[in-house]
């Protein structure tokens, strides 16, 4: 079998309200990552664009991202599934190396947020589940994540302390990221006394929209060994789906979803969640993050809260996670995301990580979730092929 | 569709404070909260039922379905009141968001009636669904105590 790396990472600042194009931000991470890698366009066999079409005004943008990055005439398509859409991009860019049709791939994630007005945000995030049956009701998605918050509340015990304390943890490396939009640090107090959004959760426990790209490329052995940049390898990829509407959902405390791709990236890789030694959750809320050390093995289901008040996931404990500010800080650029998170990790596994720096990492895990628990993606990366 | 001479919506678009969907095949939904029923609906072939009710069956793939209405109580799963609404939702705030599970492994998705206040929201309490009449000849269905 043929192993694929990852040889070439690049991420652009996460800001705000980003004052270029969205052609000239994808631009700032491809850069970055193909110098990285020390890549010319000519080297890219292939590239794969991912964003959420719905903040985009450009219709179809692999082909106009694609020419503007140099990368015409080689073959170029378009990923989607919302947040998790450009570790969707690294699933098929991997496959497009598996099966022999290219050796080296290029993902480019992107989201201008700031693309459309505040109101046509407004009018699109009713849109972000069932149209038909849920959305009429008047649903955002920080309330459907409050329903999860909820439930896990009534069936373990877990507090809204518990949930601040996540958010004071990714404000406190979101505050040595240079790339992160959220830069202050967050106290306890501030977090539970911020303003509530849809109950339990408030202002604090969501993510900061952000602008922003991620680029990541993908390359056959053979290919890697030529790379400066020492490979890390894709050990495991799990995917799976859930309904979209909460009636078919079967449990409230945790994302089917991400528990089938977790298990289906483990089997893979043939770890166990054990030997994860750095980890990026998907915590758009920080309900989402506690979730994730249940999904993903990390603690038992209603055990999450003892890894965060023990500080376990912070970066000296048992399994740190987003040490790089998460989404809550580092922002949630949403196509731009996934990548990002994979950034991070492959960074933590050469040990390019500067003050984020986790000690000695062999195999990191990225979790990524499109919707409320609608696509799950989990990726684990290695410093050694299995 | 719309009434044309009334200018009210007719149809799917009439269903909750916004819609986004104007034409379904299960749009006979409408009509029975019109006439007092939440319901959902069941695959005649292979028995599979559905709330949301559904055209298709993707168990069988047939398209051969039948009504069944919702009754008796149910429990609520989890709960959630929003502070802030998408566009169009503002006038409705606060508002309270549920999943509720009834017999038969049925669980609805809806509003919690305005007259249970906050403090008497809790997880587990029993509770019924029934339709409710909006502004400008809207419908929906929300929960509220039996």
């Amino acid at each position: 079998m043929e192993e694929v790396a990852i040889v070439g990472v690049g991420q652009s600042t996460f800001v705000r309200g980003y004052d270029g194009s969205i052609r000239e931000l994808a631009f700032e991470a491809y850069r970055e990552a193909m110098a990285d890698a020390q890549l010319t366009p000519k080297d890219i066999g292939a590239s794969i664009i991912c964003s959420a079409p719905e903040y985009d005004k450009q219709r179809t943008p692999a082909g106009v991202l694609a020419e503007y990055l140099g990368l015409v005439p080689q073959p170029t398509f378009y990923a989607e599934s919302v947040c998790s859409s450009s570790s969707m991009g690294v699933r098929a860019g991997y496959s497009l190396i598996k099966s022999g049709l290219h050796d080296v791939v290029l993902i480019l994630g992107f989201q201008k947020m700031s693309e459309i007005t505040s109101a046509e945000s407004q009018e699109r995030m009713g849109r972000g589940a069932d149209i038909m049956w849920e959305s009429p009701f008047g649903t955002m998605m920080p309330a459907y994540y409050a329903m999860y918050a909820r439930a896990h509340f009534e069936k373990y015990g877990t507090t809204e302390e518990d949930l601040a304390l996540i958010r004071v943890k990714a404000a406190s490396y979101g505050q040595i990221n240079e790339k992160a939009v959220y830069r202050k640090g967050v106290t306890l107090e501030q977090v539970l006394s911020s303003d509530t959004v849809s109950t339990p959760l408030k202002r604090f426990d969501c993510c900061a929209n952000a602008d922003g790209s991620s680029c990541l490329i993908l390359a056959r052995k053979d290919r890697a060994a030529d790379m400066p940049k020492k490979p890390i390898w894709i050990l495991g990829l799990g995917a799976a789906s859930a309904s979209v509407n909460m009636a078919g959902r079967d449990s409230l405390t945790g994302l089917r979803c991400a528990q089938m791709a977790a298990r289906e990236a483990f089997e893979m890789a043939g770890i166990a969640p054990r030997d994860v030694d750095v980890a990026e959750v998907h915590d758009c809320f920080t309900i989402a993050e506690m979730m994730a050390y249940e999904d993903l093995g990390f603690a038992s289901p209603g055990e999450g809260k003892h890894l965060i008040r023990n500080k376990e996931t912070y970066k000296d404990g048992r399994i740190p996670t987003n040490v790089d500010g998460g989404l809550l800080s580092k922002g949630h650029p949403i196509g731009a995301t996934g990548g990002s998170q994979i950034r991070t990790i492959v960074l933590q596994l050469r040990g390019e990580a500067g003050e984020m720096q986790a000690e000695n990492p062999r195999i990191g895990l990225i979790h990524n979730i499109g919707g409320v628990g609608l696509y799950g993606n989990v990726t684990i990366l290695g410093t050694v092929t299995i | 569709m719309w009434d044309m001479e009334g200018g009210n919506p007719m149809g799917f678009e009439r269903f909750g404070t916004v819609s986004f969907t104007s034409q379904t095949r299960v749009d006979g939904f409408i009509d029975r909260l019109l006439q007092g029923k939440v319901s959902g609906n069941r695959c005649k072939k292979c028995g599979f039922t559905y709330f949301p009710p559904r055209a298709d069956c993707c168990s069988c793939l047939s398209s051969d379905m039948e009504w069944f209405d919702v009754v008796g109580t149910g429990k609520l799963l989890s709960y959630s009141t929003l502070s802030y609404a998408p566009t169009g939702f503002e006038k409705d705030l606060p508002y309270t968001i549920a999943l509720v599970r009834f017999e038969g492994d049925l669980q609805i998705f809806g509003r919690l009636s305005k007259a249970i206040k906050p403090e008497n929201i809790a997880v587990g309490m029993d509770l019924r669904v029934t339709p409710v009449k909006l502004s400008d000849a809207r419908i929906a269905y929300e929960f509220r105590k039996p």
